[in-house]
């Protein structure tokens, strides 16, 4: 049987993921049962350290990259020593190159495959479907990111909430960062807007993932729909991209959308002819990542063979990029989006906006 | 921050800034922690706070504790002076009422404030405990309260809807909104039926929809305290943490589907609905009609509906729509061949609103 699965959720460092984690960890070995730390980052915070004692801490193992020594998980031994719940602090972590899979939430779901209880810790800013609206905020590119979908897997998703004025005392008193690392990161990253901002993302996508769950259970439609919406049909969304850096924004947005709408996801791309096919399959590939169902085609027509995909594919919302428009000698052409507009006329599209700081 | 745009608030907004930074400086600070069900430890996160601040040396006293306690909490006050509750008895019932005057006379930094939703004896000065708790915060007496999500009046109609179950106290969630911070206690349902309950034990399904709504009552909390601190910073972000959808009304809109998409993602999204007209004059009869059952539907299905008024319908809307953190826009579109030489004000529209993410709606097309 798989493993469960269970998430620490935070919206920045310091709002006390490990310590929670931890705490839950010595409940259970005080219960009887059988935890081992596979990895824990202790930051240098004391009281986060002293929760660790007792508990079987399995070594980490050193790899060497680009001359420096790295320490990561060591997940055969996990596997190996298999006990009923592992403790793996910092599910969005990035492993070094060339020692297994990229992501340590790889690490974690082969441990959940083989049985393991799983708990660890993630900050909200993470969350792939919220990264460019966290850059927008908070003018931070996380560059860490885990699909959403990897999350949603998770038995239970607990948060770790902390107002923004009880965080920064506890930079201020040291006990997050070094003193002057602190001041710093309260200039910076931890201003009261931003915490403000990304608690209020946190306390959202919790009570997104709590939603997600009951789900199933829970009677559709939701209060204040009327009868003739009950039967109204699954939606499904359709991602025009391109080679555009602004399509991995576009992916996203409409990934997310999908997923709250609980709407089937594509991305297509139209090559009209040699573009960019580098950037085009890096995006499809990006898309693959997040779990949506893509496909390339060629046409010389683009805006008639997205529109012609649509029909086909009983699509009922189609995202596009924003179309710059056409110089001014020649302002009689229609822009791409102009086009698929005219020709989906049956369909809601949507023009995702531009993200700028 | 996404901008720092100069707002240059008048000078009564102005004003009111300096008067409410004042009365703020003067007020006592209020801490709220929430829960969504008994048992999920936000008495003992309060008291263990208190704990901390004293150890920190700051002056804390406990004003009100419940009659029955758990082991770790009864530890944490062996630490920490109380100011017991006065018990009064009116009608046959008993009272437990905090002792605002020696709290007053005793002053201390910090007062630690248990069952926050308690009613006083009728005849009392203040009918409630959340009002005895206003009197210590305007006395510069710092608070920190537990509540749970039952206790909170306008949550009290969807509480009862899950549970079956009505508190008879409240609070009212404009208290709430005064809070300086409110914290979350979250814990996932089973941890509370590993916890041998008193009672039977709770339906995990109606504890997954508590925890919900506090959760989200928690967020709006957030995001009210958020746009509070930014308008005081005069610092603008473009893009908040809830979505947030505007719906075009024109005379000549197929509203209906527009709308009830609009609610759908709302409601998935827990985010705010809102719907707009420009206002026109010389509009022909039937469009004026037209346009009034369109607001009545918006209205019906929910949304805020705001009457704008502004010469030019493009620069209108989205002046609003910035006003309004508005994520979402929504319009229909006329089906005409392209936008040409003399564009339509709903096409300069989609044109200049960069920043927001525009849906169109074809007329006629489904919702």
């Amino acid at each position: 049987m798989r493993g469960r699965l269970k998430i620490y959720l935070g919206y920045a460092a310091g709002v006390g993921k490990t310590y929670r984690m931890l705490d839950e960890a010595q409940a259970l070995r005080q219960a009887g049962v059988d935890v081992a730390i596979g990895y824990f980052e202790p930051h240098g915070r004391k009281e986060t350290i002293a929760k660790t004692e007792g508990i079987e801490v399995i070594p980490r193992r050193t790899i060497e990259y680009a001359g420096a020594k790295f320490e990561e998980m060591d997940t055969d031994a996990m596997l190996r020593r298999k006990p009923t719940v592992a403790v793996v602090d910092e599910f969005a972590h990035t492993n070094v190159p060339g020692a297994g899979p990229l992501k340590r939430w790889e690490d974690v779901r082969t441990l959940l495959e083989a049985g393991i209880d799983v708990l660890t810790t993630l900050n909200v800013q993470h969350l792939e479907s919220l990264n460019d609206q966290v850059w927008q905020m908070t003018g931070v590119r996380v560059r860490e990111t885990i699909p959403d979908w990897v999350v949603d897997e998770a038995d239970e998703v607990v948060l770790v909430d902390v107002t923004p004025r009880a965080l920064r005392n506890r930079l201020e008193r040291g006990v997050v960062y070094s003193q002057d690392k602190a001041q710093q990161a309260m200039e910076n990253f931890f201003t009261e807007g931003n915490l403000a901002a990304l608690r209020e993302m946190a306390l959202r996508h919790t009570a997104h993932e709590v939603e997600e769950k009951l789900r199933p259970a829970r009677e559709e439609p939701a209060a204040g729909m009327s009868r003739s919406s009950q039967k109204e049909q699954k939606e499904r969304i359709l991602i025009c991209l391109t080679g555009s850096p602004s399509s991995a924004i576009l992916l996203r947005r409409g990934k997310r959308v999908a997923d709250y709408l609980q709407a089937d996801c594509l991305a297509i791309h139209v090559a009209a002819g040699p573009g960019d096919r580098e950037a085009v399959d890096r995006h499809i590939s990006f898309a693959r990542n997040l779990r949506i169902e893509t496909t390339i085609l060629e046409a010389a027509d683009v805006p008639d063979a997205i529109a012609e995909f649509a029909r086909s594919h009983r699509v009922t919302q189609i995202f596009m990029g924003r179309s710059h428009p056409p110089p001014w000698w020649r302002w009689f052409e229609e822009t791409i989006v102009q086009r698929v507009v005219r020709q989906a006329r049956d369909m809601q599209i949507t023009i995702v906006a531009e993200r700028r700081r | 921050m996404a901008s720092r745009t100069d707002r240059r608030p008048n000078p009564e907004e102005l004003l009111r800034r300096v008067q409410a930074d004042e009365r703020r400086e003067r007020r006592g600070r209020l801490k709220v922690f929430l829960g969504y069900a008994s048992r999920v430890g936000k008495s003992f996160r309060m008291f263990d706070e208190g704990r901390r601040r004293k150890e920190r040396g700051q002056d804390v006293v406990v004003g009100a504790v419940q009659t029955e306690v758990t082991p770790d909490i009864e530890a944490v006050l062996k630490s920490i002076d109380i100011v017991p509750t006065v018990r009064e008895r009116h009608a046959g019932k008993d009272y437990e009422v905090i002792d605002v005057a020696a709290l007053f006379r005793r002053h201390p930094e910090v007062c630690l404030i248990d069952e926050l939703a308690q009613d006083n004896p009728p005849g009392s000065r203040n009918l409630y405990r959340w009002q005895d708790v206003r009197n210590l915060l305007d006395r510069g007496i710092s608070v920190i309260t537990a509540v749970n999500l039952q206790h909170i009046r306008e949550q009290q109609d969807q509480v009862e809807r899950i549970t079956g179950k009505r508190a008879a106290h409240s609070i009212p969630t404009d208290f709430l909104n005064e809070a300086d911070e409110i914290e979350v206690v979250d814990a996932p349902p089973d941890a509370l039926l590993g916890r041998t309950g008193r009672e039977g034990a709770p339906d995990p399904q109606k504890l997954a929809e508590l925890r919900e709504l506090a959760l989200l009552l928690a967020a709006d909390v957030v995001d009210r305290q958020l746009q509070q601190y930014l308008e005081s910073n005069q610092i603008a972000m473009g893009w908040g943490a809830q979505e947030r959808i505007l719906v075009c009304l024109t005379p000549r809109s197929d509203a209906e589907p527009m709308l009830r998409s609009g609610l759908r993602n709302t409601l998935r999204f827990h985010g705010a609905l809102l719907a707009a007209y420009v206002e026109q004059t010389g509009l022909p009869a039937a469009d004026r009609e037209r346009l009034q059952s369109n607001l009545a539907m918006a209205r019906e299905l929910g949304a805020e509906v705001h009457c704008l008024k502004g010469s030019d319908f493009a620069e209108t809307i989205l002046a609003f729509a910035r006003e309004q953190r508005i994520t979402q826009i929504f319009l229909g579109h006329s089906l005409r061949q392209g936008w040409r030489l003399r564009r339509t004000p709903v096409e300069r529209l989609i044109d200049a609103a960069e920043e927001f993410d525009v849906r169109l709606f074809p007329h006629g097309g489904r919702a």
